[in-house]
């Protein structure tokens, strides 16, 4: 076992991967410098071949990823951040998520698109978004939001390795976090849900960072008697409905926490299953706690308030028992 | 020009134009009695220039079309039937009946798959050779897309990328001038697509789309030149459709005088080739007639298995979006 950061564990999971099968290979705009120290040592150990510095062309980077998957490669797509997915889009969509359905099973796609979200800090309206929930309306796309360095890694494991394309979501608000990780190969599967501490009162579902917040808020529920349960789902496509049901099931309560947009969020989503396959279960309204509807403002005071917040986490959990 | 090519080589060349023309009017009168669903864009008119340079690939190597989609997969090689059986959606079609018209695709053949959003292909075909490269296979990739198609950005990103990585790409730029109804003149001042290359530090080469020993010759330097690492070339094959973008839609849109298709059809590329093959190349009528005859017996073939064909499951709509 040893400490390990959130970056960290991106960086340990390609080069294991690397090092496990040759035809893994990292493309992105500024891949090379290590900028967010995501690629220290690849060089090195793997040559300039299999890590290629690109154009300032996303949805060129993308479409030969793409070519490159269905002819055998393995490339992982580093997007810098994740607004840089929209020049991408019609490689994505029409493409990369299209492609083995177009064509009968005969191609295989095995990709994957890692995008950073870096907001919180001034990046304004153009360089803070966190867009995941867009990618899960579109079919053929598997989406994984880590929210702790060993998930990181376990997760970047299993989407290398997968035959399917994968996004993978990073919030940088983690990338200094840490965890213990073994020093053993591990993968962890899409589609199963952690459960990050158990409760009966309420159920809090929390995606990426967030989870970090719902923790928070539930130690402070706990000193005024209230035992919430929270959840990770770590991928949201497959998502792992059956924990959340049987976890609402129990509380009868549920606040979902996603700092993307409140309009068809994942939390919109997770709240529309629950409401059709758990109405029966609930005590009182499901509760959302998300994102503004609106722009990110560069100012970072004007910002803050805008994202989920323990604060908005605790007296959602309230209404619930209200 | 001399001709390198051996009778049989000549033979399979007017072999497959001769089927994508049998193909194309079996599949436009199966579309007007409404047996074909969907957009059916035919490529008459165009097939000198797709089997040219189809014919100067080996089966391994790579291919990447777009939604002109029929004669790319039958110029690579790719058997009849299950492009028939796509055509009409039926479960033995080479995509299963998924796909259809605009996306044939027949990964036996390297025919990696038509894509139906203009110029969405062109980075692909890149990273297929990028791929084929990184694994130390001696496999280039052709990359079939309009005019129209080199407005779009995916153009300048693809082919940027492919020159700057010296990748093993032939670019073959179908002009026909038009992007649907609309005239390449009256989108860009570069009427000859060819000598955008100059933009990307590659040959820009202009052939005659109708003349298929044209475009052989010029895509073969073109797959030698990328086969010796020295990156891709953008082939401009001047070409013509015959039809309206689409079968029958229906009505004249007036963007284009009768005459000038008159004029087009005076230089149809397999009425060219077939004189070459007799005038040139000593092709008795019979040896003709016998190849012409074979390319209808296989489109009937393709017909029939593709009717008798079952329709896929109502379930296949769930199979092959992921693993």
């Amino acid at each position: 076992m040893a400490e390990k950061t959130y970056l960290e564990a991106i960086r340990d999971a390609l080069f294991e991967e690397m090092g496990r099968d040759p035809a893994v290979f990292i493309m992105g705009e500024d891949a090379r410098c290590n900028f967010f120290g995501t690629t220290s040592g690849i060089i090195e150990a793997y040559g300039l071949e299999r890590i290629l510095d690109c154009p300032i062309a996303e949805a060129g980077i993308t479409g030969v990823a793409a070519g490159a998957a269905m002819v055998g490669m393995r490339p992982v797509v580093d997007f810098t951040i994740a607004p840089f997915l929209y020049p991408a889009m019609d490689q994505i969509c029409s493409i990369v998520a299209k492609s083995r359905y177009l064509y009968g099973g005969q191609a295989k796609v095995p990709l994957v698109l890692r995008a950073n979200m870096i907001y919180g800090n001034g990046g304004a309206a153009q360089h803070s978004d966190r867009p995941y929930p867009m990618f899960m309306s579109m079919p053929g796309l598997k989406i994984m939001v880590p929210s702790n360095p060993y998930d990181m890694k376990g997760l970047l494991k299993t989407a290398i390795r997968d035959d399917d394309p994968v996004m993978s979501f990073e919030d940088a608000n983690l990338w200094s976090m840490k965890s213990e990780i073994p020093d053993a190969d591990y993968a962890i599967p899409f589609g199963q849900a952690a459960i990050k501490r158990t409760g009966n009162d309420c159920t809090v579902v929390a995606i990426g960072a967030m989870v970090t917040l719902a923790m928070e808020a539930a130690a402070l529920m706990e000193a005024e008697g209230v035992s919430v349960e929270v959840i990770d789902p770590r991928t949201l496509v497959p998502l792992d409905m059956p924990t959340i049901l049987e976890s609402v099931a129990k509380t009868g309560r549920l606040v979902l926490v996603d700092v993307a947009w409140e309009r068809c969020s994942a939390a919109d989503h997770i709240s529309a299953v629950v409401s059709e396959e758990g109405f029966w279960d609930l005590r009182a309204p499901i509760m959302k706690v998300c994102t503004e509807n609106t722009h990110i403002p560069f100012n970072t005071a004007v910002e803050r308030q805008l994202y989920p917040s323990c604060d908005r986490i605790v007296a959602a959990i309230r209404k619930t028992l209200a | 020009m001399k001709v390198n090519l051996a009778k049989a080589d000549l033979t399979e060349m007017y072999a497959r134009m001769s089927r994508i023309r049998a193909f194309e009017n079996a599949a436009m009168d199966m579309h007007a009695k409404g047996e074909i669903m969907g957009a059916l864009h035919t490529s008459h008119g165009q097939e000198g220039e797709i089997v040219g340079a189809c014919m100067a690939l080996n089966r391994d190597d790579y291919m990447v079309g777009n939604h002109r989609s029929h004669g790319h997969p039958i110029g690579k090689g790719a058997a009849l039937r299950g492009l028939m059986a796509e055509l009409l959606g039926k479960s033995t079609g080479v995509c299963g009946g998924k796909g259809g018209s605009m996306h044939l695709a027949d990964f036996s053949v390297g025919s990696l798959g038509e894509t139906s959003i203009v110029g969405s292909g062109i980075p692909v075909a890149a990273g297929a050779a990028l791929g084929a490269r990184m694994q130390g296979l001696d496999r280039v990739s052709l990359c079939f897309f309009g005019d129209g198609a080199t407005s779009e950005g995916a153009f300048h990103e693809g082919v940027n990328m492919a020159a700057v990585w010296h990748l093993p790409v032939i670019f073959l730029c179908e002009n026909n001038g038009y992007g649907i109804t609309t005239s390449l003149s009256s989108v860009t001042l570069v009427t000859d697509i060819a000598k955008k290359a100059a933009a990307y530090g590659i040959p820009g080469v202009i052939v005659d789309g109708q003349d298929v020993l044209a475009v052989h010759d010029a895509v073969q330097t073109a797959v030698q030149r990328a086969r010796r690492g020295e990156g891709p070339t953008l082939v401009e094959a001047k070409t013509y459709r015959y039809e309206e973008h689409a079968a029958n839609m229906g009505r004249d849109f007036g963007y284009r005088a009768e005459t000038e298709i008159a004029e087009w059809r005076k230089r149809d590329p397999l009425r060219l080739f077939r004189e070459r093959l007799s005038g040139d190349f000593g092709f008795s009528e019979d040896e003709l007639a016998a190849t012409e005859k074979a390319a209808l017996a296989a489109v009937d073939d393709a017909v029939a298995f593709a009717r008798r064909s079952p329709a896929p499951f109502a379930q296949s709509a769930f199979t092959d979006v992921f693993a």
